[in-house]
């Protein structure tokens, strides 16, 4: 019982973390390798708000939340849009962007275990005889939530609908009049609010701090490229198979194989079908 | 960039055409065009124990900076030669740093030997492993490298093995200071100018031939999988040995192996150098490591510092240095009414 509701728990929060980058990919074919560092930047954003700025949680949140897209977004319009195309360009600057954000965090001295956001609603409640807080509850809800906004925002809203039609054939929707860099631009923001949100929702579980960034990149692409990159659908079946295989690995092996669980996800599915559970784009063509 | 009305037109040196073919040994002027760059550059890197005799803490620098170069020389050949962008470069460096280091303290081999040996057996280990993934392209590849160096640094750390976070320490340093910086420089070189060799010879038309076009380097009935190891093989040959010759300097093999500023250094240096050029990435790294050990008092600001460099000449300067040099030695510019 507890590896099961721990390994949904678990899962939704690996969703929560590959959402945003899966997005990105997914419309504009840009790896977001910063996707990592902007989860940890919402993180001391949202920390730094609160606790030195003394603006209650809830705007701080949203403040933050807007911050990182408008930083995505920024990054998108300065630096993407020069190199759209060039696939190791794109890899190399959004990598070294990511990595200049968060060792710059680690330079002003954010490091340590002493930072910490607080949970949303305190307490914990007995499912089946299994203790779970709140927070975690609410990270099952929240990502059930995301992915259902998701969902209805690309298949009711006029700006969703584009995004799609660009993911699909970006030709075709540049014919009918959508701007390719205007939705990528778009999809960066979103990504990296989604980045943000996965942050503000997960971190309260535990401490802040730098190396999440370079573990929630793994593990977001562990998510992107079993469930195949750029497949929402994937993604999500994608987190549960790892997220539940990380719980199960916890609870009979030992916890520190965790991250080698995740590892091993994308070496043995990058080996056997590099287009992952759902990739349907192109497997001929990144096979040689 | 282009003004109204005018344009910028380049145009080849005389004296580039007359030196391509035989008539390059027509004269002193056109010998010395095709030696000076090379003179200065082979000169300079000897000279440079010499230059910093009085200071061990620079000569030390030299040895690292030449580390560094050759891994930026192998990342260029499989980056802009061969198609391969490797992320991952410290995997190499790990591995022939933790080869040599069980080689030498637990089998007591001399480092003239462990060296060696560690850089075969790495290069053999790091192709096989990567043979499955050799198929993949583009940034599938990329991942798969990037995620290498992190595994077995947490493969290590999960099972505690080869002296787990504590490394393995009690390697037999290199005999002296004078040793320690010339073969440096020497493999340095000889890695610069074999693969400079290596890519005009058949085997690297091949290799370029794999990364603008693979399927018509199958359709001339030639394995591109066979290729590709092999250009593999050659690269972390390259990185193995950088990564041996590094742990027996230090003494130590530890985790910090697999550290980012391996896989990351050797990208910058690429770029700012200018990738397929070979010469470029030695360049961009004997302008970066100093700077980054100027830097060392700031901490890991001196990594902000150089991946922003990074970002901002992929975004603007894509070219690089050395390949705007090469246009201006070779190239004269006017400008012409359109």
């Amino acid at each position: 019982m507890e590896i099961l509701i721990y390994g949904v728990i678990n899962s939704l929060s690996l969703t929560l973390m590959a959402l945003g980058f899966t997005l990105v990919y997914g419309i504009s074919r840009v790896p977001n390798f910063a996707h990592g560092a902007l989860y940890v930047f919402a993180g001391f954003l949202t920390w730094i708000i609160l606790n030195k700025l003394g603006i209650p949680y809830p705007i701080a949140i949203l403040l933050a939340l807007v911050l990182s897209a408008a930083l995505g977004a920024l990054v998108s319009e300065v630096v993407l849009v020069r190199i759209r195309g060039m696939e190791m360009s794109e890899v190399i600057a959004t990598y070294a962007l990511g990595v200049a954000i968060l060792e710059g965090f680690r330079w002003a001295g954010f490091k340590g275990m002493t930072y910490t956001l607080p949970p949303f609603i305190k307490g914990s409640v007995q499912i089946w005889g299994v203790p779970v807080d709140y927070q975690r509850i609410l990270v099952v809800l929240l990502g059930i939530a995301v992915l259902a906004a998701l969902w209805l925002f690309t298949r009711l809203t006029r700006m969703g609908l584009a995004l799609r039609g660009i993911a699909q054939d970006e030709r075709a929707a540049m014919m009918l009049g959508i701007n390719s860099d205007r939705a990528a631009t778009i999809a960066m923001g979103i990504g990296c609010a989604l980045a943000g949100l996965a942050a503000v929702i997960l971190l309260p579980l535990g401490n802040i701090v730098i190396e999440a960034g370079y573990n929630v990149l793994i593990f977001a692409i562990a998510v992107c490229v079993v469930g195949g990159l750029g497949s929402w659908g994937g993604a999500v079946i994608a987190s549960f198979v790892i997220g539940f295989a990380q719980i199960l690995t916890v609870a009979y092996i030992r916890p520190q194989f965790q991250m080698v669980v995740a590892l091993l996800a994308i070496l043995v599915t990058l080996i056997v079908r590099p287009s992952g559970f759902f990739g349907r784009q192109k497997e001929l063509e990144e096979r040689v | 960039m282009t003004e109204e009305g005018r344009r910028k037109e380049r145009i080849d040196r005389g004296i580039k055409v007359r030196t391509s073919g035989l008539y390059a040994i027509s004269g002193w002027p056109e010998l010395t065009y095709l030696i000076f760059p090379r003179f200065i550059l082979i000169a300079g890197m000897l000279s440079l124990p010499f230059v910093f005799g009085m200071a061990p803490y620079w000569r030390r620098v030299v040895c690292i900076v030449c580390i560094y170069a050759m891994l930026s020389v192998a990342f260029d050949f499989l980056a802009n030669f061969v198609g391969l962008i490797n992320l991952g470069s410290s995997f190499f460096i790990g591995l022939g740093g933790y080869l040599t280091a069980v080689l030498n303290v637990n089998l007591g081999l001399p480092p003239i030997l462990s060296i060696p040996i560690a850089t075969f057996l790495g290069a053999i280990i790091s192709t096989l492993l990567l043979l499955p993934c050799l198929p993949l392209r583009g940034i599938y590849f990329a991942i798969v490298t990037l995620m290498f160096p992190l595994f077995f640094e947490r493969v290590i750390q999960a099972f505690n093995i080869l002296g787990g976070t504590n490394g393995i320490v009690g390697l037999d340093g290199l005999s002296n200071a004078w040793w320690e910086s010339y073969t440096a420089i020497i493999m340095t070189l000889i890695v610069l100018f074999g693969l400079r060799r290596l890519v005009n010879e058949d085997v690297g038309l091949v290799l370029r031939g794999v990364k603008d076009n693979d399927q018509a380097v199958r359709a001339s009935g030639i394995s591109v999988t066979f290729c590709k190891a092999l250009a593999v093989f050659i690269a972390s040959a390259i990185g193995c040995f950088a990564g041996a010759f590094l742990s027996h300097l230090y003494m130590w093999a530890g985790l910090s192996l697999f550290a980012l500023d391996f896989s990351i250094m050797p990208i910058a240096a690429t770029v700012i150098g200018g990738g397929g050029t070979l010469v470029g990435a030695l360049i961009g790294s004997f302008i970066l490591v100093p700077l980054s050990e100027l830097l060392r008092s700031f901490g890991t600001l001196r990594v902000v510092f150089y991946s922003l460099v990074l970002t901002a000449f992929i975004v603007f300067k894509s070219e690089g240095i050395m390949v705007y040099a090469q246009r201006k030695y070779h190239q004269f510019e006017r400008w012409v009414k359109v």
